[in-house]
């Protein structure tokens, strides 16, 4: 990473150390800098990061505004060659005609009964194998934990062709159960080994009491271990949820009616059509966006450290 | 024996709808596999065939070289920015880091094809945002620039997507990662006389890195595979110029149903990716052993 520290600047924003000229000065080791002139230096220094901070956030948060923004825009507002940088006259106008679009309402449901399956079969199915692994010691334990996080880096695309070939020859192209199907392939992976997480999280003692007492192992996970992974099943399903919901690769190519076609789909083919009609796009995607936005805010501290928990410590 | 069943389910979905598929992705790869063959459920065996033809195929090099510069400017980019934003949000006051860490949270959660048709909003060439911005403040050549006819700033706006997605992941990361360090390393550092550059490079860096490695390796395989944001981006019709490995090997695949030839640009791209992937899943089992 030599892209961090140069000499002199203390905070280490590469893209940015342009814009903050302030903070330039030659490296002395702090304590041989009188009290005084450091606390102005650390006070500047901190009005460049919090300037900054104000910039990026502005600059990340731009496109969003502006989607939010165009969707209670009217069409001369939309259609200005200046930008009008906030809807003077708000409409629902871009939402009444998004959703009076072809198939919408068809495709949202699409959408959540693909989820709501691929979720609850995936969960169910992953619970059991987190058990085994977070609880158990068995003989290829391993290969099958590296296979799961092998799994989940091949590229979908790269598999589309065959779970294409394999739906077809049984007839389950287009069709919402072989959709299903295909995002198992990556939303199980990911639920095990989250759960996994959560099932470790669990002190084994508490089970083990629990057998003292005379429960059997079944009741044992029944009683004490469900109610204490149950947080951690709710987070996982809403992540599976997200990720389901926002798929489009395997939706695109293996639904073809757009009957049958989901959300994401439906959204892409705005776009498909010369002269974009922009106003009911923004309005459609946020619409889109609005659940998973929901549900990620609520659960983003709790599963997505998942992808590289305990890797600080090592 | 419990343990078995319990993870037979699991073990069962993941080959049907995992390894059988991957088996039949490189069978295929080895065959002759085109419309008549897809009515007939079979392929026909040609050996190395499609290896050896896209292997002369200069297109195939191209997309290959196209693919990887791709990734290296947009994990690059990634990186920096994302670890920029790492270390300022420890800088920053309260109030400008929850509005970051909230910022990021938002960009992080916005679904592919939403960030897509947002950012093809932004760079409308008649009505488009960036370019009036371009335009007052003295770029030649807007407003009313297409972003899409050159394929070099096309790609360009398909990265920037891409970088714009990706850079919460990396921020929000590597900043939990900074919050790990324990402060008494750095105030020691820092008592011995160490400068700040130096408590960064010397202290933080090191104990970070695994993080740092582990979001890289990540980062690289998603951006090699990106497939929605191009596609979307260009409505469908992604011309020779536009091609990164996903696309070609779907075009090759079901634009001129040519499945075997697909496959094999597939095999290839996932045999590519796949000495990062052991990176990735040794690391974590790594971690997996300890917890």
């Amino acid at each position: 990473m030599s892209a961090l520290p140069t000499v002199g600047d203390p905070a280490p924003a590469p893209g940015a150390a342009p814009v903050q000229p302030a903070v330039a000065r030659p490296a002395a080791p702090l304590r041989t800098a009188p009290a005084g002139t450091r606390r102005r230096r650390q006070r500047r220094r901190s009005w460049a990061a919090d300037a900054l901070g104000l910039l990026a956030t502005a600059v990340l948060g731009f496109p969003i505004y502006w989607m939010v923004s165009s969707a209670f825009k009217d069409g001369p507002e939309l259609l200005s060659y200046t930008p009008h940088w906030w809807p003077h006259h708000p409409t629902l106008e871009n939402f009444r005609r998004a959703l009076s679009r072809e198939w919408f309402w068809t495709n949202v449901g699409n959408s959540l009964i693909v989820v709501t399956a691929t979720v609850v079969i995936s969960l169910a199915v992953a619970l059991l194998a987190a058990i085994a692994v977070a609880r158990f010691d068995f003989r290829g334990r391993r290969a099958f934990v590296a296979c799961l996080l092998a799994v989940q880096m091949v590229p979908l695309t790269a598999l589309i062709i065959p779970l294409f070939l394999m739906l077809d020859g049984v007839g389950l192209t287009d069709r919402l159960p072989g959709i299903v199907l295909t995002y198992l392939s990556f939303v199980l992976p990911f639920s095990v080994w989250t759960l996994r997480g959560f099932v470790l999280a669990v002190p084994v003692e508490l089970e083990e009491a629990a057998m003292l007492d005379g429960c059997t192992r079944v009741q044992a996970w029944r009683h004490v271990l469900f109610p204490l992974v149950a947080p951690g099943l709710v987070a996982t399903a809403i992540f599976a949820f997200i990720q389901a919901w926002n798929e489009y690769v395997l939706a695109y190519v293996l639904l073809r009616s757009p009957e049958n076609q989901t959300v994401t789909v439906w959204l892409a083919s705005f776009t498909t059509s010369r002269g974009t009609e922009w106003g009911p796009l923004m309005a459609a995607a946020t619409l889109t966006a609005l659940p998973v936005v929901v549900f990620f805010v609520i659960i983003q501290r709790r599963v997505v450290s998942g992808l590289t928990a305990g890797a600080v410590k090592g | 024996m419990a343990p078995y069943l319990l993870v037979a389910p699991a073990v069962a979905v993941v080959l049907g709808i995992l390894g059988w598929p991957l088996a039949q992705l490189v069978a295929i790869s080895f065959q002759r596999y085109g419309l008549a063959e897809l009515i007939r459920h079979r392929g026909r065996w040609v050996g190395l065939d499609n290896y050896a033809s896209i292997v002369r195929d200069p297109d195939f090099w191209l997309v290959a070289l196209r693919t990887t510069a791709f990734t290296a400017v947009t994990v690059l980019a990634t990186m920096l920015i994302g670890v920029g934003l790492a270390f300022l949000l420890r800088r920053v006051r309260r109030l400008v880091k929850l509005l970051l860490t909230v910022t990021l949270v938002f960009v992080w959660a916005t679904p592919v094809v939403v960030g897509v048709s947002m950012w093809q909003w932004l760079v409308d060439y008649e009505f488009g945002v960036v370019n009036w911005v371009l335009g007052r403040i003295g770029v030649d050549g807007f407003p009313r620039h297409n972003w899409f006819e050159d394929p070099v700033q096309g790609l360009a706006v398909v990265g920037a997507v891409v970088v714009w997605g990706a850079v919460p992941f990396v921020a929000i990361t590597v900043h939990a990662a900074l919050s790990q360090v324990p402060e008494e390393l750095r105030e020691a550092a820092v008592i011995d006389g160490a400068s700040a550059p130096q408590v960064a490079r010397l202290v933080t860096l090191p104990l970070i890195r695994p993080v740092l490695n582990l979001v890289v390796v990540l980062e690289i395989i998603w951006n090699f595979q990106v497939f929605s944001q191009l596609w979307i981006m260009v409505g469908g019709r992604p011309t020779q110029d536009y091609q990164l490995f996903s696309v070609y090997a779907y075009t090759q695949s079901f634009g001129i149903s040519q499945y075997g030839r697909g496959a094999a640009i597939a095999v290839v791209m996932v045999l590519a990716l796949a000495g990062l992937s052991v990176v990735y899943v040794r690391r974590m089992l790594a971690t997996e052993a300890t917890s």
